[in-house]
């Protein structure tokens, strides 16, 4: 056997090791993504800005109750604390800074109206604006949402922010109660229209139970689930800003 | 006009019946097949349609032969029917949410949950449903049926005097509700999802068909320019379609002014797009397969025509097994197999349901021998 071939054979067999090893590595709470998932062709251009020129990342999220998790540790394992640890991961050297103005029961036009303060008190280079579940249980008429929507986009664009929406969770136990089609759709339109990246939380959710990786039919008080998929969504979003913003890690390394 | 029951409207409304019993489970991998995900229409366009046609078609002959005000009455005795249905339906949802209610405490879903929050005050929510402004999820088409029907009457009257000018006052309301914003209001907030201003001109187009139009139609119809045009829109419509699940088609080959013109397709408000995309359908439908099609009589197109013959019951069935799916889903499994199942045994049943009704119908039908008018209205469509 010719040295070329034994070099092959081993290549191999370290392939199929680090194969058989990845795979033990899925286990079942692993959140790893297809890139297509987390694939935007809107760049973040002032979070590029506020990484390379000032060293500092201010990120302001807006959302409903989905964007929090009860009990007292629940401000550390929401996925807006979970994003401040995964972009300082990746950004090393950036001060990141993840402010969450998540508060239950408001529909778009409620949160549209506090744009401006947020704006004013936090400056944020980047605001995530998670939306659509509490608009879609209320029945809000889906035209106005999106007309709502995309004028507070639009603010916050022109008040210097860069902007990505976040969708709905995927909730098969409710999903035959809640309309959300309409809405999900207006958002993916809000989000084209103003040229912003929308993180399809619905589709990375559906994804992860469809792989088994989460079991989102549960119905009991298991925190657990909760609190690692916040994590996984975090660190997702994390991946999505990274991305969208064309940042790379000092040593030039891509992902994660 | 032909008296004789068109039986490709059975056909095609079992049909819809079926693809809407599909579409209402969630999450359903067998949904792929309905024709929503291929174009801008879906089932709803051929309820409503052939819903306007059977009407105008049975009610039509008896505002003739028995006057204005006893067919007026038996419009407003089927609306009321379906009111029955609609109440009859709610209950088991409000059944099925109570239940849901008692075991999900997934911290996950706190804000989800909120839609239970209706049980907080059920007077509120039993009344609002009573007056056809809460709507819960997948029930919106029996309001929109019953509010079609109760304006009917006057309308039929102008249709079968100058159908022409009612075919025009339709559109002319639906223009009205599309310029004015003209919709129902609906419980907590908002609008009706299926808006009767925009919808009733599908409605009134079925009925101007059923009393001649479609005759008249008939030399557009056979033609091939018709045809070709028709084709082509299908075309852009499944092209179009196929780029909201491959956004990297749209990036590549949607320009700007166009999506800018087309987007949003409201259902709700009945689009223009979604209106030709039914009419070409139609038309291409139409043309392939004739009245005197021999495959409608062969037997296994019977299914369908025979759920299509009873559409309020089957219609009815399929939402309760709509509901009954989503919980053997969640209770169970939500998988793909699961998924198969749960389509392909409500079908059966919604089959077997029909042809029970049809079988008892059939004996009934012998013995009240005494009202062959009754009879006779009840076989030419006394569903509508």
């Amino acid at each position: 056997m010719k040295t070329r071939d034994v070099k092959t054979i081993v290549f191999l067999a370290a392939l199929l090791f680090a194969w058989t090893g990845s795979a033990h590595a899925q286990a079942p709470d692993s959140c790893d993504l297809p890139a297509y998932l987390l694939f935007s062709d809107s760049e973040l251009k002032r979070v590029a800005q506020a990484v390379q020129d000032n060293k500092r990342l201010d990120i302001a999220v807006l959302g409903t109750a989905s964007s929090a998790l009860a009990g007292p540790d629940g401000g550390s394992s929401a996925y807006p604390a979970r994003l401040q640890a995964a972009l300082s991961r990746r950004l090393p050297g950036v001060m990141v800074n993840v402010v969450s103005l998540a508060k239950s029961r408001r529909t778009t036009a409620d949160m549209a109206g506090e744009l401006k303060k947020l704006l004013a008190e936090i400056k944020p280079a980047l605001v995530l604006w998670q939306t659509g579940t509490f608009d879609a249980i209320r029945g809000v008429d889906p035209a106005q949402f999106r007309e709502t929507l995309e004028d507070g986009v639009a603010d916050l664009q022109a008040g210097g922010a860069d902007v990505v929406l976040i969708n709905m969770q995927y909730s098969p136990r409710t999903e035959s109660m809640i309309h959300i089609a309409a809405y999900a759709d207006s958002m993916r339109a809000v989000a084209r229209e103003r040229d912003v990246p929308l993180f399809d939380r619905l589709a990375l959710m559906r994804y992860w139970n469809d792989v088994g990786a989460f079991d989102f039919y549960a119905a009991g008080k298991d925190r657990g689930l909760a609190v690692k998929v916040h994590d996984c969504l975090g660190r997702a979003l994390a991946a999505l800003i990274f991305d969208a913003a064309k940042l790379e890690k000092p040593d030039g390394q891509a992902g994660q | 006009m032909t008296t004789e029951r068109d039986l490709r409207l059975d056909l095609f409304r079992g049909i819809a019946l079926w693809l809407i019993f599909l579409d209402h489970i969630p999450s359903n991998i067998v949904a792929w097949l309905t024709i929503r995900n291929y174009g801008f229409s879906d089932a709803t366009e051929i309820f409503i349609f052939i819903s306007g046609y059977t009407a105008a078609f049975v009610y039509g002959r008896a505002m003739r032969e028995r006057g204005f005000v006893i067919a007026g009455a038996r419009v407003y005795k089927r609306a009321w029917q379906i009111y029955i249905a609609h109440v009859f339906l709610f209950t088991i949802y409000l059944a099925q949410i109570a239940y849901v209610a008692r075991g999900f405490q997934n911290p996950l879903y706190a804000e989800e949950m909120g839609i239970l929050d209706f049980l907080q005050q059920p007077d509120v929510t039993i009344v609002e449903a009573l007056l056809l402004k809460f709507k819960p999820a997948n029930m919106d088409v029996l309001p929109l049926y019953i509010v079609l029907l109760l304006l009917f009457p006057p309308l039929l009257w102008l249709l079968l005097r100058w159908p022409t000018t009612a075919l025009a006052a339709s559109a002319i309301i639906y223009a009205a509700a599309w310029e004015f914003g003209w919709n129902f209001p609906a419980y907590p907030s908002g609008y009706w999802f299926f808006n009767p201003f925009a919808w009733q001109l599908l409605f009134v187009f079925g009925a101007w068909c059923a009393l001649g139009g479609a005759e008249r139609l008939g030399g557009l119809l056979r033609s091939r320019i018709t045809l070709s045009l028709a084709v082509a829109y299908l075309l852009f419509g499944f092209f179009v379609t196929m780029t909201w699940y491959f956004p990297r088609l749209e990036y590549l080959f949607m320009p700007k002014w166009l999506s800018d013109q087309m987007y949003p397709i409201s259902k709700t408000n009945l689009d223009v797009l979604r209106f030709a995309h039914f009419l070409a359908l139609a038309a291409v439908t139409v043309y392939f397969v004739p009245r005197t099609w021999s495959g409608l009589t062969s037997p296994l197109l019977r299914p369908a025509i025979l759920c299509g013959q009873h559409s309020l019951e089957i219609f009815c069935i399929g939402v309760f097994l709509s509901f009954a799916a989503h919980f053997a889903k969640v209770e169970f499994a939500g998988g793909t197999v699961m998924q198969i199942v749960v389509s392909v045994v409500g079908i059966a049943l919604m089959i077997a349901a029909a042809w029970l009704i049809a079988w008892y119908k059939r004996v009934e039908g012998r013995k009240a021998t005494a009202r062959p008018q009754a009879a006779r209205a009840d076989l030419a469509g006394g569903e509508t």
